[in-house]
């Protein structure tokens, strides 16, 4: 009587689910889909983490295209300078 | 008497100036004969990236000639680099943009993809970045 299961609703469930295999079976189905809801969530899970890494690519890549037209732009009239000055090496 | 003198000698001193300045620049300006034959004969061109390269396999003389002069260019692009606040390949990538540009018909240069053209009347292939 001092068990968790020992109030009416439960004693029945449980009576009912030893008792009919019919029951018990779709008691075990149920959880074992549930089972694969929460493998498969999981896995979901790990490539949602795997997705969060992808952005490195891209982020490489920008490193490599340092030079931005603005840039050459705000340069180009200094870069002419730089040519005219030192024609000898240019 | 004296003042003509005085006049006289600042015009002579005036004179004197100008006449070094005439002969000085245009060998401060000029290239080394061997570096322009080089360039016209299409041995060597202008690459995107702001240096010289060989077009063909170069002799031990253009070989040393490029060098000297990448070195220089890349000691120039240092310093302009520190006074515009921008990287040595930055400054150097537009000093490229504009080499291009400026060579003539019959240098060669080097488009964003490798390869080498020989510049004709036309625009040259730069990369989509430059001015």
């Amino acid at each position: 009587m001092n068990s968790p299961f020992s109030d009416g609703k439960a004693t029945m469930f449980y009576k009912t689910s030893r008792l009919t295999d019919r029951a018990y079976n779709a008691i075990r189905r149920n959880m074992r889909s549930l089972t694969t809801g929460l493998i498969l969530s999981g896995a979901m899970g790990l490539t949602a983490c795997v997705q969060v890494s992808a952005p490195d690519k891209p982020i490489v890549i920008n490193l490599n295209i340092n030079i931005k037209q603005e840039v050459v732009y705000r340069l180009d009239g200094d870069a002419k300078d730089l040519i005219n000055e030192e024609a000898d090496i240019f | 008497m004296y003042e003509f003198m005085k006049k006289n000698k600042a015009l002579a001193a005036l004179g004197g100036l100008s006449l070094v300045a005439v002969v000085a620049a245009p060998v401060m300006a000029q290239r080394d004969p061997a570096y322009q034959a080089a360039r016209a004969s299409g041995k060597i061109g202008e690459k995107p990236d702001g240096y010289l390269g060989y077009v063909t396999a170069p002799s031990p003389a253009i070989k040393a000639l490029v060098e000297d002069l990448n070195i220089k260019r890349k000691a120039a692009y240092t310093r302009k680099a520190q006074e515009t606040n921008s990287t040595v390949e930055q400054f150097a990538f537009t000093s490229g943009c504009n080499l291009i540009m400026r060579t003539v018909p019959g240098e060669k240069y080097q488009t964003p993809t490798g390869t080498w053209n020989t510049r004709d009347a036309g625009n040259p292939v730069r990369d989509s970045r430059c001015p």
